[in-house]
């Protein structure tokens, strides 16, 4: 209900008004009377030039196993005098050049899960809002029903038929948060096509894919920018919950939640193997949702609650 | 109202066949689920066999009544007689796993592991889940709202800080780290809660705590920008200006009002909790459907997914029709259109 109503105040074109500042603009001036915000633009700055460069931070080989190193705490120096600053895991490799290269899957599945849901959402949504009709009825019943399926318990499911592999995760992810989007958009798109820059393109003998490209999206684009920042936080969290079942991308391939999973049969002897990549997954997802409201409270003001 | 009832439960209706054809997609999606349901090791000759004990080498749309129906009846309606399975080569165990009597009647077959129909199964540990659920949600609202009405009523000042920096990194922390963490602080460091199971009533706490997190964290932040938005209005002001005390005016005079969105949120979370307690069951071995599901997964034991599936789809689109017929009947405003 509070979408419905948050979208009764379509966005319209201000043709006729002089040029005020860009919406970049006034998103970097609210940026700067924000610090969280800022500190969340730092963060994920950071675990990004780590995912794309992890050799160059990554003090040690991420895979190299030695028993003889079997969970050692944070600071220990082995023989040849490599220091493992959190400590070594169960296997004996180390934990910060794991974290390191574990932001890799993470921030890939994140993105790209992002990217495909929105692509389908957007263009599901904008369908669905324009034609109305028996289209928006199947497509809303299909939302209806996306929505009911427990989404963790399906997934969990679909990636154990389907196997565990970078591909089935995003993919199944995707599947899942395509409605999000599709049902905003949807809602937008409603309102939209009752205002006069559309009318009239209509009325001028644009035809419907024209309308739908140059006209309608554009005006969908902020809502969903602020939407795929909210999620991206999200998607992060489950793709580690995947792997912390043990349905995640296979090893040796380091990921958060599978380092949390190795680490639960250490809780009281080698508590490090759990806390250190948990942290750095919960400051990079803290990060993003920081991104989220600040992005939502400048593109977006009216939509208070829609994401939720 | 009546016209919106008998829609609303239509529309109820055409998601829950939908579901089951979900449901029944599941092992299908590869194109052969025989090979899902046989060990790793089984020959190729074992998988073809086992298709074809199983009925998944006929048509789709077979299938699939057979999945509804049973095998039975819908071999009664095709061929005109019952078709006996060939015990010959096949041993009567897996004969019983074949005949059900179709998903509409609550058979969705036999778990392979424990020998006993899944949905009896699932329906054993549903309770546990439940009782997780709501007491993770009654947490959840015991420190949100007096967080929210304190952040609110104290905006600016430190209390307010803390409650939405809590509330942001309660948004942002993954409910299993957390379960992991209570672990190592509660029951380890402490050693004053257990770790895992469910044998008396204080193993719940550290579960619905974790559990309940994102819920906490989401109710603080609304009842929060409610009560400013509430805060605002012209009766608060007036009750104000009336002399009534200052805490009368935030319970009873801006609380109530700003207290329709919150029930709402908590209907909501109460739905994605019945369903999504998984991870944390998995944590902390929780014996709900959840747990039950990722030990059916890790044995490839398909019907109690599939079974666990429909049913918590079931209750969510089940709570979902009874919460929007309540607000119907209580709110006559609400338009039926």
């Amino acid at each position: 209900m509070a979408v419905e109503q948050s979208q009764t105040m379509p966005r319209t074109t201000d043709e006729e008004e002089p040029r005020g500042p860009s919406e970049f603009q006034l998103a970097m001036h609210e940026l700067k009377r924000r610090p969280p915000a800022i500190l969340g633009l730092i963060i994920i700055t950071i675990v990004i030039i780590m995912a794309l460069f992890p050799w160059v931070f990554s003090p040690l080989d991420p895979v190299d196993q030695d028993l003889a190193r079997y969970t050692k705490p944070p600071g220990f120096t082995d023989t040849a005098g490599r220091v493992y600053h959190l400590g070594t895991d169960q296997q004996g490799r180390d934990i910060l050049s794991r974290i390191i290269w574990g932001s890799q899957i993470s921030l890939i599945v994140g993105i790209t899960a992002v990217l495909i849901s929105g692509v389908i959402g957007i263009t599901v949504g904008i369908v669905a809002g324009y034609f109305g009709g028996w289209v928006d009825t199947i497509i809303s019943r299909i939302i209806d029903t996306a929505l009911a399926v427990p989404f963790i318990l399906l997934a969990i499911s679909m990636v154990a038929i389907l196997g565990p592999s970078l591909r089935n995760i995003i993919l199944v992810i995707a599947l899942r948060t395509w409605i999000v989007y599709a049902r905003v958009v949807r809602g937008e798109v409603l309102s939209l096509k009752e205002n006069e820059f559309v009318i009239g393109a209509k009325a001028a003998g644009c035809s419907t894919i024209r309308i739908l490209f140059f006209y309608l999206f554009p005006n969908v684009i902020s809502t969903t920018i602020v939407i795929a920042t909210l999620y991206l936080g999200r998607m992060i969290i489950i793709e580690s919950a995947l792997s912390f079942l043990g349905l995640g991308v296979p090893p040796p391939t380091p990921t958060w939640g599978g380092m949390l999973a190795d680490g639960r049969s250490f809780l009281d002897t080698a508590w490090w193997i759990s806390l250190f990549p948990g942290i750095v997954l919960m400051f990079t997802v803290l990060s993003v949702n920081l991104l989220g409201d600040w992005l939502r409270d400048v593109l977006d003001p009216k939509m208070k609650r829609i994401a939720d | 109202m009546r016209a919106y009832i008998i829609r609303r439960m239509l529309q109820s209706f055409i998601v829950f066949g939908a579901i089951l054809v979900i449901v029944f997609s599941m092992l299908q999606i590869t194109g052969n689920p025989a090979a899902i349901l046989m060990p790793l090791e089984s020959t190729e000759e074992e998988v073809a066999a086992f298709s074809k004990e199983m009925g998944f080498d006929q048509p789709l749309p077979i299938q699939f009544a057979k999945f509804l129906f049973g095998v039975d009846t819908v071999d009664y309606f095709l061929l005109g007689e019952i078709q006996n399975i060939k015990t010959a080569d096949v041993d009567i165990e897996n004969a019983e796993r074949v005949k059900t009597l179709g998903v509409i009647r609550g058979d969705f077959g036999f778990s392979y592991r424990h020998e006993i129909p899944a949905m009896g199964l699932v329906l054993e540990h549903f309770p546990n889940t439940v009782l997780l659920a709501f007491t993770s949600v009654v947490i959840a609202i015991l420190i949100s709202i007096p967080a929210g009405v304190l952040s609110a009523t104290f905006k600016n000042t430190w209390i307010d800080h803390t409650s939405s920096v809590g509330s942001m990194f309660g948004q942002s922390m993954p409910n299993f780290w957390l379960g992991l963490l209570l672990i190592i602080f509660f029951s380890v460091y402490l050693g004053w809660l257990p770790t895992s199971g469910f044998e008396a009533w204080y193993y719940i706490i550290l579960p619905a705590v974790t559990a309940g997190l994102y819920a906490t964290a989401r109710i603080t932040r609304l009842v929060r920008s409610q009560m400013l938005e509430v805060l605002e209005m012209d009766y608060v002001r007036t009750a104000r200006s009336k002399g009534v005390a200052e805490w009368l005016v935030i319970t009873r005079h801006a609380l109530k009002n700003a207290s329709i969105p919150v029930v709402t949120l908590v209907g909501l979370e109460l739905g994605i909790l019945l369903g999504g307690t998984v991870v944390t069951e998995a944590v902390f071995a929780w014996p709900g459907v959840g747990f039950l599901v990722v030990d059916a997964i890790s044995n490839q034991d398909y019907p109690i997914v599939q079974a666990a599936v429909a049913l918590l789809a079931f209750v969510f689109v089940f709570v979902n029709l009874i919460v929007d017929l309540l607000y119907a009947w209580l709110d006559p405003r609400i338009t039926y259109s």
